[in-house]
């Protein structure tokens, strides 16, 4: 699969995820997020730049519970919870927020 | 999903690892397979024997060999909430390594103040038999 | 436990990690290219000897037939078993280490 975006097309696997790490951008991110109906806020940045920040770490894209635990540690129990990130993130925060962050599928879901 | 999983009944599982790193993909197979398992609220452990303790080593960077470096990925078992990692201390002795040539591997307590904790146990021969027959389901790699 | 072995003792160590952390009591199963393991005159005889002394040792029998290997070559207390008695090892012990 390819995406289109401003005129330029990237690699994708079947399900959207970037091909290449490497052509991410933050207007590609923006670009996604708008194909499926969504505006980045900051909140969700903050998440984006997390699992960003965890895969440069750890060279892998963590399941949503870690990502829970994770985001609890670092912003706080009010962000570290389901609710919270499913509602920034309705299609499954670990697996959406990966999608604009450019990363692959999280380990850990299916 | 198997109907065990479904079941919510918890088995332990230990993910018996004896080859090293970078010649095969054995290693980061088995080391992503425990993840998901992990990942599924699954009781597992991870058990480095023979070669296997080769995948521990500090220091490892594919840089040169350009494959990815998935030994990063071994710091994320704690996170997984896999909090024991067993080495066998003979395997480790006739390959001329000790402890201390392993990464360090922490898990962090969330009930206790994320308090950093031990990951790796470096056990005998004797011990590795014994987690080895208390597990549920064995699997390796 | 049973503890199944697969590989030649002179080609991978397989043999000698499942002799060194199977625990007394436990049955070790020679099968395919491990079944050279058995042979009295072979270097791994000594492992095979020591397991033997608390734990029980069987070999697959179509295994050393397909590698013309007699039984009378291979270490006395080692038991030959066919594929029925493969199976019946397997239900006796519900938990199963492959040692590939």
């Amino acid at each position: 699969m390819t995406l289109e975006i401003n005129g330029q097309s990237f690699e994708t696997d079947e399900e959207g995820y970037l091909a290449n790490l490497s052509d991410w951008s933050s207007e590609l991110a923006e670009a996604m997020a708008q194909h499926d109906g969504c505006d980045l806020t900051e909140n969700h940045w903050e998440v984006v730049n997390f699992l960003r920040e965890y895969y440069d770490e750890y060279q892998i894209a963590p399941a949503v519970r870690v990502l829970t635990k994770a985001i609890g540690k670092r912003l706080g129990k009010d962000k570290g919870n389901s609710r919270y990130l499913y509602e920034l993130f309705p299609y499954g925060p670990a697996k959406q927020a990966c999608k604009y962050a450019g990363l692959p599928k999280p380990t850990g879901c299916v | 999903m198997s109907e065990e999983l479904q079941s919510g009944i918890v088995k332990k599982f230990l993910y018996i690892n004896r080859r090293a790193p970078h010649g095969t993909n054995y290693a980061q197979e088995g080391l992503e397979v425990a993840l998901i398992g992990a990942a599924f609220d699954q009781d597992v452990a991870m058990a480095y024997l023979d070669d296997g303790v080769f995948q521990l080593k500090a220091g490892q960077d594919t840089k040169a060999i350009g494959t990815k470096n998935f030994s990063a990925t071994y710091r994320a078992l704690g996170d997984y909430d896999v909090k024991r990692v067993y080495v066998e201390r003979e395997s480790l002795e006739r390959r001329g390594l000790s402890e201390d040539d392993l990464m360090p591997l922490v898990y962090e307590d969330e009930d206790d103040d994320w308090e950093e904790k031990p990951l790796i146990h470096v056990v005998s021969a004797r011990e590795m038999q014994q987690i080895i027959s208390e597990s549920d389901v064995l699997l390796n790699f | 436990m049973l503890h199944v072995v697969n590989k030649s003792p002179f080609e991978k160590n397989c043999l000698e990690s499942c002799a060194r952390l199977s625990q007394a009591g436990s049955c070790i199963l020679l099968i395919e290219d491990g079944v050279y393991g058995a042979l009295a005159d072979g270097e791994a005889c000594e492992v095979v000897q020591t397991c033997l002394e608390d734990r029980q040792v069987c070999v697959l029998g179509e295994d050393l037939q397909a590698r013309g290997i007699e039984p009378d070559r291979i270490v006395s207390g080692v038991e030959v078993v066919d594929y029925a008695g493969f199976v019946k090892l397997a239900v006796e012990h519900p938990k199963v280490q492959s040692w590939l």
